[in-house]
């Protein structure tokens, strides 16, 4: 469904460019949620970004179902609508003096397709009705996350990307919204792309895992391989930093 | 786990009935309530909660950091002190000297425009050593923080330190006081979590070695069950239970310390999603009569909704507030 293929992407002079992503392939299939982990730094975000087309690669490729999935604002809208992501800190990702109906509204105007009930929409991300006439600066952060999510799927796309979507949230909040994405995804067939520094978290969710390290995959594979039986030195120094609440 | 007790039953601190009163848009809002612990010498303290509950506020208070127009009420014993009477500069003295601290940005620790070495090195100056006798402290205060090449790094500038290492360099510029508790309220959040856990045994060998205490605020349960020898879980301002960690975190006593725990996630197996708690975390200034967690609690009877629980000990050093924790623990 998903494929990247060598991807690249450079930041900074062309005379002396950062390599920030150094040929990155991975797919993501029809229903199936991929866990993307590696210390910060590593280029993750940077691999999120260029497939939802904010960034522009250097190079290598993305196709979506079979299609060349253009960089930027060329993308056709159906592309654009297939492909949403869902940011960290979903504050700066909303703007503060619009309404939740107007957020959602504004995503509804540019992909009229997908138009359809708003209280559906707010109670299938745990949101109450009554938050539609609230600005976004006036709800919690786990709202605001709900908001963000109800605004990536008003639209009805098929592969979330999400970029530590769990990761600002207090755990008793953060355990609702990975349910909540689980569900999504079973209820909507939805794939999804993970990104999280938690490996318990990813371990969790996902089903298969790729670990990045300065730009390049290390290690991929079915979940419990890569977290129960790393194969990569640089995937076992990660688990060895991470605790375990019991041992 | 951290082992469940330390060497020493003397205290250091005994917070009793801890109240803050924050000025409000209409009323004052009270955003720590009648909180009680003790901080035991040479002892890990974990405070345990989610966003608002009331930690910061609570380790501010300590050392007499709070907003303006805050009003603090109960006890604050500090080795048989009262710190909440106490004349505004000898709670001045106390602090960077007997009780240090280390927050959650070390970028807002740090000066930018003066060398590590000064900063590090000023709490000393003060107190009239010699320069050499500085240098020689400072250079050492650098190295017990893990900071390779200490000797080098004397004229260098935080900006040209990475995250870890300024880290770092606010743990030895607090050591330099030579505390006997240490404030450190999420020390690692900002940080990459392969650099935290570095920090983490860091801050629990030097707790060690030095015989200091810790007051250290995390809503990271992983970080207390490795590093706090006792937990204090707060709730909407209060104290929901509080004990030593293996056993609060093995065996909790109230219903939202087991829906905390029971939502981290195992890293080297793969776990069940948890049934997560519904709705959101009680804030101060919209708490639910009765028992603030009746709204989210699996366990809530009618008489959560009208009366508190009192926080009572339910086993010999756990404390909990909860009208059914003997279910809780038998569950
Ligand atoms: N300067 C302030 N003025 C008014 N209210 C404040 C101020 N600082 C904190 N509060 C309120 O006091 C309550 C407790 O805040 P506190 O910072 O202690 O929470 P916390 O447990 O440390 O949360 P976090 O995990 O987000 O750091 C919250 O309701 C917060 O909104
Ligand atoms: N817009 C940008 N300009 C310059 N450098 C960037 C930009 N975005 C990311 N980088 C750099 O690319 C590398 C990878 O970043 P990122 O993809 O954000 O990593 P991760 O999400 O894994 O933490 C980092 O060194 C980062 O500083
Ligand atoms: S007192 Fe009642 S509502 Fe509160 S934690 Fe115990 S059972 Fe739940
Ligand atoms: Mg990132
Ligand atoms: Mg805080």
């Amino acid at each position: 469904m998903l494929e990247v293929r060598d991807l690249r992407v450079t930041f900074g002079p062309r005379r002396k460019p950062f390599v920030a992503v150094d040929g990155v392939s991975l797919t993501v299939g029809a229903n199936e949620t991929v866990g993307l982990v590696g210390e910060s730094g590593s280029g993750k975000t940077t691999v999120a970004r260029s497939i939802v087309g904010l960034v522009r690669p250097a190079s290598g490729s993305i196709t979506y179902d079979g299609r060349a999935v253009p960089a930027g604002t060329s993308r056709p809208g159906e592309l654009q609508r297939a492909i949403q992501m869902v940011f960290q800190d979903p504050r700066s990702s909303l703007n503060p003096w619009m309404t939740v109906a107007s957020i959602i509204g504004e995503a509804w105007r540019t992909h009229p397709s997908a138009a359809s009930d708003l209280d559906r929409l707010l109670a299938d991300v745990g949101l109450d009705s009554s938050v539609a006439g609230q600005r976004a600066s006036q709800l919690s952060g786990g709202q605001c996350q709900r908001v963000s999510l109800a605004r990536a799927l008003a639209v009805k796309p098929r592969l979330l990307v999400c970029d530590e979507a769990v990761s600002a949230l207090d755990v008793s909040v953060q355990a609702q919204i990975l349910r909540l994405l689980d569900d999504l995804r079973r209820r909507h067939n939805l794939s999804m792309l993970f990104i999280s520094h938690d490996l318990g978290v990813v371990h969790q969710i996902a089903d298969r895992i790729a670990v990045m390290r300065r730009g390049v995959l290390v290690e991929e594979g079915p979940a419990t391989d890569v977290l129960g039986a790393p194969q990569h030195e640089y995937t076992q120094s990660l688990l060895d930093a991470a605790l375990e609440l019991n041992s | 786990m951290a082992e469940s007790s330390s060497g020493s039953d003397d205290l250091l601190l005994e917070v009793s009935g801890l109240v803050v009163d924050l000025p409000g848009r209409v009323r004052a809002v009270r955003v720590v309530d009648e909180v009680s612990f003790d901080i035991p010498s040479a002892t890990t303290v974990g405070l345990i909660g989610e966003s608002g509950s009331g930690k910061t506020m609570t380790a501010n208070a300590l050392i007499g950091l709070l907003p303006d127009g805050a009003i603090v009420g109960g006890s604050l014993n500090w080795r048989g002190e009262e710190l909440l009477t106490a004349t505004a500069s000898r709670r001045r003295g106390l602090r960077g000297h007997e009780i240090a601290m280390i927050f959650q940005d070390p970028l807002a620790a740090l000066n930018p425009t003066q060398t590590i070495g000064r900063q590090v090195g000023e709490i000393l100056r003060r107190s009239g050593k010699s320069r050499a006798a500085v240098r020689e402290r400072v250079v050492e205060l650098l190295d017990r923080a893990g900071i390779p090449a200490p000797a080098e790094k004397l004229g260098s500038f935080p900006h040209e330190f990475s995250g870890g290492m300024r880290q770092r360099a606010v743990i030895a510029m607090a050591l330099a006081g030579n505390p006997s508790l240490l404030l450190a309220d999420e020390p690692t959040t900002a940080l990459d979590v392969t650099v935290q856990a570095r920090i983490l045994r860091l801050l629990r060998s030097i707790q060690e070695d030095a015989g200091l205490s810790m007051l250290l605020v995390s809503h990271d349960l992983r970080v207390m069950a490795h590093v706090a020898h006792q937990v204090v879980v707060m709730y909407a301002g209060r104290v929901a239970e509080r004990g030593a960690t293996s056993d609060v975190l093995r065996q909790p006593a109230h219903p939202y310390t087991r829906a905390l725990v029971d939502s981290v996630p195992a890293v080297r197996t793969k776990t069940a999603l948890a049934h997560p708690l519904p709705g959101t975390p009680a804030t101060p200034s919209n708490r639910p009569a009765g028992c603030a967690f009746h709204p989210r609690c699996p366990l809530a009877r009618e008489r959560c909704r009208t009366e508190q629980p009192a926080l009572r000990a339910v086993a010999p050093g756990r404390w909990t507030a909860c009208h059914f924790a003997e279910k809780v623990l038998d569950a």
